[in-house]
Order: structure tokens, then C-alpha cells, then sequence
């Protein structure tokens, strides 16, 4: 990868909720970049903070209950964290596009595609009228859907799943963005269905070089099309790393034991290895390990301190007390 | 001259010596009411004649995308619902006939573990009682002996005795997962519909429900159908499996034929497109992509049911539904042009 400035750099993003059984932990000291047009892969089980992650770098998390503690979220010179809302009004949808799976953010269901797409582009950008609704026939095409034009009057529940997806995209593509967010975007499609949304959106990235950041818990989608990978648990990062390093020397007990314990199409496995016990309360804060219980190399240190992200090799980071490689405990104070 | 080959495709049954189930031509069609006077206007062909069956022992995959008729199956042959059509054998007793206490005799024989624990378990009952309801039900031994029972049983799934009086919510989706496991091998029963067992699980979960139903297959015998749309676990815990498709078996086959040698094209279409944990081999791989949506169960098209999204489909395809043959030892297609 050239060495470019990132569209986006995360520093420290911490995400709590106040909630009446207490305080939600959902995302603990989150930092990560985007290079232009890179594809990053996040995935992690549901309740990892994945989703609040991303969310609240748009400030898209219901406030109250949910807080921004601390952080940093650097996009064009500006802090996305920080700037008037007005300026990130602006930003969502116009340089930033996002899809979603919370239906507050996806399409509005008494109002037509062409009408949505058409807002997107009235909002970010200054076209006449006419021009807006030969983009929004241009963008219905570039995302697959036959005979857009008539498309345009259709409304969402006229259109099957699959369809929906495309026009989410379309939406999320309309100003040209430089970063597409995409939260498990694919997740309730049936896989036919998943597959030709993810041809649609490699081509497009290609086409467009947009940056894109995917949220699954499929690591098997993330495997066929991200460049970069962030694994995440208990509402941190526990590993980053090149796609082809992390499935083929994954360094963190988690994303070991995660490979470990999913079958392959391709292969006719032996017995499935889970990984025991069940993911972290976030009703604290992390003071030590959060896979600590469940880690089979789990030491002293782990259950005392949690570890930092540490830079363990070129592209490649870890949280762990543990070096994997050379059987030992990391050297580090 | 074309010929009508839907009667043979019904009728031809992959048997076995001594299935413990045998599924013949089996339809379910759910009545579609419309109009001033509630008639009935059309039919949600939800399984639309399949014939198949499972060995004692076994474990019979079914997958195919939602919608096409897995969990109505599982539903039909443990009669939660009435067939349209056809036959079920369940040990030489045929179900689709048997009603009343006859029924109630064999029901304990067959079980249910369902996709959503957390719909499925009553929240206000505690796992104890959970567990024992079939054995009430179906008064199986003394109040003592129910009380052993559910003991062995938590012990059987995973769980501490402790647990025993605890409520659904307490746990976690996997333990209740165990929980609706414990409570379907109560009556020990010979054959269990698993029905998306693992859907709505975690994946480092997933594989832990997996193993012990694999476990529990082993030291209890069982036989299962077990329906998901997840087709790299399906691979991992099957035997044979039969791919579904708008209520019709497109293929079915023994696990290892159908996953490296499949013959129909929606088999070939499906298992292309679920992705595998391994960038350098999805760097290479050929993907077939089927354009369009599955057509609706209540309109499904005339001929061949995958033909409007088959890359290979021909003009016969439209007009003649393919028979159901058996193209290798064990290995059946509804193609007309699988080879
Ligand atoms: N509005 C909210 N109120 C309270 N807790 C929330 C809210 N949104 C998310 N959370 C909690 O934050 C944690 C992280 O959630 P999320 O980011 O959605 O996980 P993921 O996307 O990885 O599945 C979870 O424990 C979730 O319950
Ligand atoms: N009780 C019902 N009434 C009407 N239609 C039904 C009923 N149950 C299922 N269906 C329809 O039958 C078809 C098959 O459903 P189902 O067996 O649940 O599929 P799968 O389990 O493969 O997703 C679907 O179109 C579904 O909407
Ligand atoms: S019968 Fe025709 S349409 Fe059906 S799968 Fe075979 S080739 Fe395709
Ligand atoms: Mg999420
Ligand atoms: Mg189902």
C-alpha cells in the first residue's frame, strides 16, 4: 500500500451508554485509519461495538443515552468529533456515505427511491433539478437496477431485499463520497443475494476509489475483499493486520480461536475447536484481558492489566500480553 | 413431443432398506384468502412434492435460500402442521394419517430444537420445569425420577445443576440454546428436526451447539434433519443433503459428492457464492452470480422452478418440469441437463 495521508484517522474513541442497568461499555479507546481507497474489513461478534464505533464518528448514536467520552475522529483536516453539526450534516451523506442496518438511517418507507436519492444529491450538492434526476437514473444503473427510470417511483417495500441493498448503495454513493461506511450491509440477504451485492460494491470501489469500511461478523466475506482487517471484542481492537497476515498467522487468542472454530465449504473439517465460555459483561470498564476468561494462553499479567494495541510487526497490530510466535510474554512494560 | 414428468418426479423415492423416515411426494400449500368472501384465490406452494429419506443414525442436511421451504418440512413431517399431499413414514407408522392419541404415542419420538431460544422457551417457567414439561406431559416416571432425569439431562447439555432454578433470561443465547436441547431429548426420542439451530448465534457459540450436537448424536443415538442456510456448517455436520428450492429438492446427495462434485446449477450457483475464510483462495475463485431474485412461491414459474435465474436453462426448461433421477448411486438431480 503507498504510503498516503488517511482519509480518516480514529484516536482513542470511547463510546459509553447510560442505561438503567448501568453503565454500557460499548467502545473502550478505538483507534484505527483509512487509506484513500482501501478496503477495511471490521468484523467481530455482535455486541463487539462495532456498530457504536462507527456510529458515533458520524455522531449517529442517540445522546442521551449514549456518550462520546473521548476521542479523536480526523477527516479533512477538520475533527468529525468536534466541528458544528451543521458542517457534519454536510459530511454524512456528501463525503462520507453510510449504510446502515439501523432503520432510522435507511430508507424511509411513504417516500419513493427516486424522491430519496434525489434529497441526498439536493442536500450535498448544487444541481438543477433536471440534472438531479438524470444522477439519480445514472446512480439506479451504476448499482445494477433494471429499468431504472421506473424505478424511481417505486417505493422500498416495492423492492425485494436484494433491491433495497442496491438502492441503500445508490444513496450512500450519490455525492461521490470518499469513504462508504457499510454495516453488515449484506447480513440479512441469502447468500445469492450477498454475493451479487459484493461483486457490485468491489466493482464499484474500483470504479470510484472510494474507501470503504465493511462491518460483518462473516469472516469469510471479509477474506474475499478487504485489503486490512480489524478485529474487534468487548468493544476494543484486539487485532489489525493485512488481510492475507491475518488468516494465515492470525496473532490474537481470539481471532485464533474464531478461525478456528468455523467449518469450511471447502474443506471437510474434524471437529469444530470453540472457543469456551461467552463474550465480556460491558458493564465495566476493561481493567484487565477482556478475553482473558476465555484464552487458553491467558497469564498473571493478563487478568491484572488490558493490554494496549501494540505495533507488532509492519501493518500489524495486537492487544495481547502473549507472543504467539515466540511462545512468550511480551517484552513490553 | 414433450411429456409432463412432474407425476415421476413425485413418485420416484431415493429408498433405503430400513429408513427410519421415508418422505414421499409430499406438498404443503397454504390457501390464499382474498376477495369479499374470503376464498380462496391462490396457493403458497411452500413445499411443492419432495421425496426423500433419512437413515437411522444419520444426519440429513437441508439447505436452500429462505423461503424455500425448509422449515415447512420439518414441520409437516413432525405433523405441527397437516400435509397437502404425500406420505411420511416415520418407522413404518405413516403420520399424515394418524391423529389423536395414536399420534400422542409416537410424538415423544420426535423433537424439535428451534432457531430463536429465546422465543421458544417460556420466560416465566424456570429451566427446571422447562425441562421436565415433556416428562409431565407425557408422565414419565415419579416426581423423584423426573427431578434424576432433569439432572442427567442439564449434565447431558452442559449445564450446571445449579441452573435448575434459575429463569431463560439469566442466560446466554448459547445456554439457552442448551436449555431447548435438554428439554427435546427429554423423552428420548429417535429422530430431532434441528431447525436453524444456530442462526441466531454468535460464531465462536455456533460451534460449541455444534459439537454437542454432535456429541449427543453419538452417545444417544439420534437421527437428525438438520435445516440451515449456512452451508460450510452444513458441510461440517452432515451426512447426505438436499438442496431446496422453491419447495422443490433440486439435488440431493451424499455431503462429500454434493460439496466437490455438485450437478445441479442452482447447487453449483449456491455453494460458489458463499465466501471461504482464506483471502488467497477467494483471490482466485470463479464465482457463478445469479442475477434476479427467487420468484415468489405463490407464482413460481412454470417448468423447471429455477429456470428464470439458470445460466444454463434451455427452452425446454420453461416448458417441462425434470424428473427426479438418480444420476449415481444415491446421488439424485431434478435437471434436465445434469450429467
Ligand atoms: N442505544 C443504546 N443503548 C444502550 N446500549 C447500547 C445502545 N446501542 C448499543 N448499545 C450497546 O453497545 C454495545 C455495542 O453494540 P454494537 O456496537 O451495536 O455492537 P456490534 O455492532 O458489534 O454488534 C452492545 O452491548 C450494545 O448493547
Ligand atoms: N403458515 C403459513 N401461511 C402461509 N404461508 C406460509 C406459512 N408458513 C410458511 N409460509 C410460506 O411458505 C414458504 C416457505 O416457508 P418456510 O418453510 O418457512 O421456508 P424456509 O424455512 O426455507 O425459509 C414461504 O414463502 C413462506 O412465506
Ligand atoms: S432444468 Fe434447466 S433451468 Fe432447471 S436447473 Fe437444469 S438447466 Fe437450469
Ligand atoms: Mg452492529
Ligand atoms: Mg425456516
Amino acid at each position: 500500500m503507498t504510503q498516503s495521508q488517511p482519509v480518516l484517522e480514529v484516536k482513542d474513541l470511547t463510546t459509553r451508554f447510560d442505561t438503567q442497568d448501568g453503565v454500557v461499555h460499548a467502545v473502550n479507546g478505538v483507534s484505527f485509519d483509512v487509506n484513500p481507497g482501501e478496503f477495511l474489513g471490521v468484523v467481530g461478534e455482535s455486541g463487539s461495538g462495532k456498530s457504536v464505533t462507527m456510529m458515533s464518528l458520524l455522531r449517529l448514536i442517540p445522546m442521551p443515552p449514549g456518550e462520546i467520552i473521548s476521542g479523536e475522529a480526523r477527516y479533512d483536516d477538520q475533527d468529525l468529533l468536534q466541528i458544528d453539526i451543521e458542517e457534519l450534516r454536510d459530511i454524512r451523506g456528501g463525503k462520507i456515505g453510510f449504510i446502515f442496518q439501523d432503520p432510522m438511517t435507511s430508507l424511509n418507507p411513504v417516500l419513493t427511491v427516486g424522491y430519496q436519492i434525489q434529497e441526498s444529491l439536493r442536500i450535498h450538492q448544487e444541481l438543477p433539478t433536471d440534472l438531479r434526476q438524470d444522477r439519480a437514473v445514472e446512480l439506479l444503473e451504476l448499482v445494477g437496477i433494471p429499468s431504472a427510470k421506473q424505478r424511481l417511483k417505486s417505493f422500498p417495500h416495492e423492492l425485494s431485499g436484494g433491491m433495497r441493498q442496491r438502492v441503500m448503495i445508490a444513496v450512500a454513493l450519490a455525492c461521490s463520497p470518499k469513504i462508504l461506511i457499510a454495516d453488515e450491509p449484506t447480513t440479512a440477504l441469502d447468500v445469492t443475494i450477498q454475493a451479487q451485492i459484493i461483486e457490485l460494491v468491489k466493482d464499484l470501489r474500483e470504479r470510484l476509489g472510494t474507501a470503504v469500511i465493511w462491518i460483518t461478523h462473516d469472516l469469510g466475506v471479509v477474506a474475499g475483499i478487504a485489503d486490512r482487517v480489524i478485529v474487534m471484542y468487548g468493544g476494543q481492537i484486539v487485532e489489525e493486520a493485512k488481510v492475507e497476515d491475518l488468516y494465515e498467522s492470525p496473532h490474537h487468542p481470539y481471532t485464533i480461536g474464531l478461525l478456528g472454530s468455523i467449518p469450511r465449504l471447502d474443506q471437510k473439517g474434524s471437529e469444530l475447536i470453540s472457543i469456551a465460555g461467552a463474550p465480556p459483561s460491558l458493564y465495566s470498564a476493561p481493567e484487565a484481558c477482556t478475553f482473558a476468561p476465555r484464552c487458553p494462553w491467558a497469564f498473571e499479567r493478563c487478568h491484572q492489566e488490558n493490554p494496549p494495541l501494540l505495533q507488532i510487526g509492519e501493518g500489524r497490530r495486537a492487544a495481547c500480553w502473549w507472543d504467539i510466535e515466540n511462545e512468550r510474554p511480551r517484552d513490553v512494560d | 413431443m414433450l411429456t409432463d414428468s412432474t407425476k415421476s418426479g413425485a413418485n420416484s423415492t431415493p429408498a433405503a432398506a430400513d429408513p427410519l423416515v421415508q418422505v414421499t411426494g409430499l406438498k404443503k400449500h397454504f390457501p390464499i384468502l382474498g376477495g369479499l368472501f374470503r376464498r380462496q384465490v391462490g396457493a403458497v406452494k411452500a413445499v411443492d412434492g419432495v421425496s426423500f429419506h433419512i437413515e437411522r443414525g444419520e444426519t440429513l442436511g437441508l439447505v436452500g435460500e429462505s423461503g424455500s421451504g425448509k422449515s415447512t418440512i420439518g414441520r409437516v413431517m413432525l405433523q405441527l402442521d397437516h400435509a397437502t399431499e404425500g406420505s411420511v413414514l416415520f418407522e413404518g407408522t405413516e403420520l399424515t394419517d394418524t391423529r389423536g392419541e395414536a399420534l400422542r404415542q409416537i410424538r415423544p419420538k420426535m423433537q424439535m430444537v428451534f432457531q430463536d431460544p429465546h422465543a421458544s422457551l417460556n420466560p416465566r417457567m424456570t429451566v427446571a420445569s422447562i425441562v421436565g414439561e415433556p416428562l409431565r406431559e407425557h408422565r414419565a416416571g415419579s416426581r423423584e425420577e423426573r427431578k434424576t432425569r432433569i439432572d442427567e439431562l442439564l449434565d447431558l447439555v452442559g449445564l450446571e445443576p445449579g441452573h435448575a432454578n434459575r429463569y431463560p433470561h439469566e442466560f446466554s443465547g448459547g445456554q439457552r440454546q442448551r436449555i431447548g436441547i435438554a428439554r427435546a431429548i427429554a423423552l428420548s426420542p429417535d429422530f430431532i428436526v434441528c431447525d436453524e439451530p444456530i442462526a441466531a448465534l454468535d460464531v465462536s457459540i455456533q460451534s460449541q451447539i455444534v459439537n454437542l450436537l454432535e456429541k449427543l448424536q453419538d452417545t444417544l443415538g439420534l437421527t437428525y434433519l438438520f435445516i440451515s442456510h449456512d452451508l460450510s456448517m452444513v458441510r461440517h455436520i452432515a451426512d447426505r443433503v438436499a438442496v431446496m428450492y422453491l419447495g422443490r429438492i433440486m439435488e440431493l446427495s451424499d455431503v462429500d459428492e454434493l460439496y466437490t462434485d455438485p450437478k445441479h446449477p442452482y447447487t453449483k450457483a449456491l455453494l460458489s457464492a458463499v465466501p471461504v475464510p482464506d483471502p488467497k483462495i477467494e483471490a482466485v475463485r470463479q464465482r457463478v452470480i445469479l442475477e434476479g431474485d427467487i420468484p415468489s412461491p405463490a407464482n413460481p414459474p412454470p417448468g423447471c422452478p429455477f429456470n428464470t435465474r439458470c445460466p444454463v436453462a434451455q427452452e425446454r426448461c420453461e416448458l417441462e418440469v425434470p424428473a427426479w433421477r438418480e444420476l449415481s448411486h444415491g446421488h439424485w438431480v431434478a435437471c434436465h441437463f445434469a450429467e
